[in-house]
């Protein structure tokens, strides 16, 4: 299930990075292709697919929304380390703008929160559990989007150059989730 | 043969050094033997320099794999194998195992060790499983683990003679350097500037593992060891010079991580390293110099008290780590020698300074598409004397934060990162791996959560326009003028440790898997061998039964396989500009394997 209201979300995975941690990291199951990638609803500057899962919205022009673009600063700034700029892959980690074409939002979320183990074969692989760290949990949606812009090729290699402002919305629940 | 090699040496070395040091010289004497190589570096000057010559710019054409070994291991290899008499010692990444090999049996497995390690240390170490490899002193074989475990191991049979635990991985401290035994100590250093930590360096007693001192980078006087007789630039540094340049408690996550190599002049009794980024990367968040991230340390080897520092990218802005080799070498300069000390920083300087009082001699860009600085301030009665001069443009700081400063060169990973240069005393020049690429850096606010990386920035990364188009390149440099003597252009950044011969021959790999040979004169290329992952170990030289061998690790990786992996493009470039740099997985797959060369007869 898919909520629509953010900052549950983001509270939820906290917890759910609680009895993760404490249990063994997921290990790397099937998953499903996400919904059509339109979005059908917006709320706040934020938009949803028919799922109710987050998802981009780019104009004909290249203006991409709000959270593509941080979806993109926060990449690049939690994640690449591993997974290679623009979502391409490094020898060490999966390429997401591959993994996303075939892992719907929940999936992503598990991982991300919960982390996962690849050990043997003597090429050991650990994603690690991001449940407990607020840089990440509270743009979970906005990574998600990005990375599945770039998985449908709605968005190159490239810095998104025009976007929405940030809405009042968007803004007060990242302030709330921060705790500031 | 053997046993009379090493006495020659062993005269040759004291006479050099004079009064031999009073407590173990061990490791002096065994660097003195070229037949062997005991140290990462070659020598406790880091020279990497051989005085093996059967070798050479003649014959190198004629040179052959001789035999292989696969390590078992897929991830990235830094670092080199040791040989110590007629066994090669060998270590991989994560889980670090060790092999000792028979070469007097056709690199038969004498032993083998593998720690256990808890996997959830694998991704607290940023950027691969890389380990720069193995030390030996006085029968035996340092290991410094990923998860901080220092072991001693015996020699003859693996067996663990003392370990002790240096860090803690659930507070980000991780390990990927080597060690070094100097006297009756082993120096250690530990990695972890993304995740906010207070990082240092620690001397364990070589026999028992017993700390003898640590001395942080970052921290009040009693922690980083300072004194009243501490200098930078030639002035006493003063009472809490590096509180003094923190914001509150900020200098308790504040980096300055010690994750690189360690140089040590037995007559001056000084160890020589440098120090990490501050944390976070976000400028703003952490106002003031950070003192003392990004410097040159000299230390007392015996009671690790700092005689001088240096600090070459105060407050930084992009991720310069200040941590790469300190080769120390006495070098003519204004028509005297020199007792010197040459650094190739991340930031692009190539900087000379007067080892051992901390003078700075030299400091001048060893990449033309340097950008960041205009110059380090050479004038000793300038108030920023000393200090790069940042270009505003490129500066992450006046920018600010949410803000994208475009077209820093060289980017985060450096102009040069851990990979070591050599310096041959025959030519009296240095020979630099280097990296050729840009980047986009964006700091913004992060909050800080123990063990959870703190970082603050976005990066893009892009080969450096209006250049050859490659990410890197070999250069032959003069540190007594600060110039570029040769250089040869690489497609992708060399990240592999160059090795300098008396034959004549400078060795290095590449990301594509070649071992390069180059005339050390003139770079001209006079051997290539496509090995069967990409290099990002260091080459090393040794002989056994009177025959000199050429050895490099392949296995891709390390940072050099993050971005590389999938090519690099400039963001602000457009969609045309996508697929213009060929990626690296191209050319080369993930495989640990050790190449041995030699010249058959
Ligand atoms: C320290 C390295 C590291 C970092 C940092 C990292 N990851 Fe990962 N991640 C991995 C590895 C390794 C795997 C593959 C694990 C496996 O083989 O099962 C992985 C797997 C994943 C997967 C599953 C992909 C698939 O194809 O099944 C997702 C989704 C993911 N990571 C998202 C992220 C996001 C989002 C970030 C940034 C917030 C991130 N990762 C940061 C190392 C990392």
């Amino acid at each position: 299930m898919v909520s629509s209201v953010p900052l549950t979300r983001a509270g939820a995975f906290f917890l759910a990075a609680f009895s993760l941690a404490l249990g063994s990291a997921a290990s790397r199951a099937e998953t499903t292709k996400p919904a059509d990638p339109k979005p059908v609803k917006e709320e706040g500057g934020r938009y949803y697919d028919v799922d109710g899962a987050p998802t981009y919205n780019i104009k004909p022009d290249g203006q991409v929304d709000w959270l593509t673009y941080s979806g993109y600063r926060r990449y690049h700034a939690e994640c690449h380390v591993c997974h290679g700029p623009d979502g391409m892959g490094s020898t060490y980690a999966p390429a997401l703008a591959e993994s996303l074409k075939t892992m719907n939002f929940d999936q992503f979320s598990e991982v991300v929160v919960g982390g996962r183990q690849n050990l043997g074969a003597g090429n050991d692989r650990v994603m690690p559990s991001f449940g407990l760290n607020k840089n990440v949990m509270c743009y979970l949606d906005d990574l998600y989007v990005y990375l599945r812009a770039r998985s449908d090729d709605a968005l190159g290699r490239v810095r998104p150059a025009k976007r929405d402002d940030k809405s009042k919305e968007i803004t007060d629940a990242e302030k709330a989730c921060l705790g500031e | 043969m053997r046993r009379l090699l090493v006495l020659t040496a062993t005269a040759a070395a004291t006479a050099f050094f004079g009064a031999p040091a009073s407590a173990n010289d061990s490791v002096l004497k065994l660097t003195q033997d070229p037949n062997q190589w005991v140290l990462q570096t070659g020598d406790y000057a880091n020279t990497r320099h051989s005085k093996l010559k059967q070798i050479t710019t003649d014959n190198v054409n004629k040179l052959q794999v001789s035999w292989t070994f696969s390590t078992g291991v897929l991830r990235g290899h830094e670092g080199s194998p040791l040989v110590v008499g007629d066994i090669m010692y060998v270590h991989t990444p994560f889980p670090n195992i060790v092999y000792a090999l028979d070469l007097n049996n056709e690199g038969k497995i004498i032993w083998k060790y593998e720690p256990k390690q808890d996997p959830t240390v694998i991704p607290v170490m940023c950027c691969d499983t890389v380990n720069r490899g193995l030390a030996y002193a006085d029968g035996k074989v340092f290991l410094h683990q990923a998860d901080t475990k220092v072991v001693a191991l015996d020699a003859k049979t693996g067996k663990v003679a003392w370990s002790v635990v240096n860090g803690d991985p659930k507070k980000g401290e991780t390990n990927t350097a080597t060690v070094m035994p100097v006297k009756d100590k082993v120096l250690v250093g530990i990695s972890g500037g993304e995740f906010g930590v207070q990082c240092h360096v620690t001397a364990y007693d070589i026999n028992t593992g017993k700390q003898a001192w640590r001395a942080y980078s970052v921290g009040p006087d009693s922690q980083i060891l300072f004194d009243e007789k501490t200098t930078a630039l030639g002035k006493p540094v003063g009472k809490d010079s590096s509180l003094a340049t923190w914001q509150g408690d900020q200098w308790k996550t504040g980096g300055g991580c010690t994750w690189g190599w360690y140089s040590y002049d037995p007559q001056l009794n000084l160890i020589y390293y440098g120090s990490g980024n501050p944390s976070t990367w976000n400028p703003k968040q952490r106002p003031g110099d950070n003192k003392w991230s990004m410097t040159i340390f000299a230390r007392d080897a015996d009671t690790g008290v700092a005689k001088w520092v240096y600090q070459m990218t105060p407050h930084d802005q992009w991720d310069f780590d200040g941590i790469n080799e300190m080769i120390l070498a006495d070098q003519q300069i204004g028509g005297q020698t020199r007792p010197t000390l040459v650094h190739f920083d991340r930031n692009g300087f190539g900087y000379t300074l007067d080892r051992k009082t901390g003078e700075l001699l030299v400091a001048e860009k060893f990449d033309p598409a340097v950008n960041w600085a205009t110059k380090v301030d050479m004038d000793k009665n300038s108030p920023t004397y000393g200090r790069p001069l940042v270009v505003d443009k490129y500066s992450t700081e006046k920018n600010g934060e949410d803000v994208n400063t475009t077209g820093i060169c060289p980017a985060a990973l450096g102009t040069k990162d851990q990979q070591p240069a050599a310096f041959s005393p025959d030519t009296g020049l240095f020979y630099v791996p280097t990296n050729h690429v840009c980047m986009d850096y964006e700091p913004f606010r992060v909050s800080y959560t123990p063990g959870q990386p703190y970082v603050g920035a976005t990066l893009s990364m892009f080969p450096a326009p209006g250049s050859h188009g490659g990410m890197g390149n070999f250069i032959a440099w003069d540190a007594k003028q600060g110039k570029i003597v040769w250089s040869n252009p690489e497609q992708f950044s060399v990240w592999s440790g160059a090795l300098s011969t008396a034959g004549g021959v400078v060795f290095y790999g590449t990301l594509e898997g070649y071992l390069k040979a180059v005339d050390a004169k003139t770079g001209k290329e006079l051997y290539k061998f496509k090995t069967p992952s990409g290099i990002i170990g260091n080459v090393m030289t040794y002989t056994h039964k009177g025959k000199q061998y050429v050895a490099v690790l392949s296995g891709v990786g390390g940072w050099a396989g993050i971005g590389l992996a999938a090519g690099l493009t400039d963001p602000n470039a457009g969609l045309g500009a996508v697929g213009g740099y060929a990626a690296l997985s191209n050319y080369t797959a993930l495989g640990g394997q050790l190449t041995v060369f030699a010249i058959p007869q």
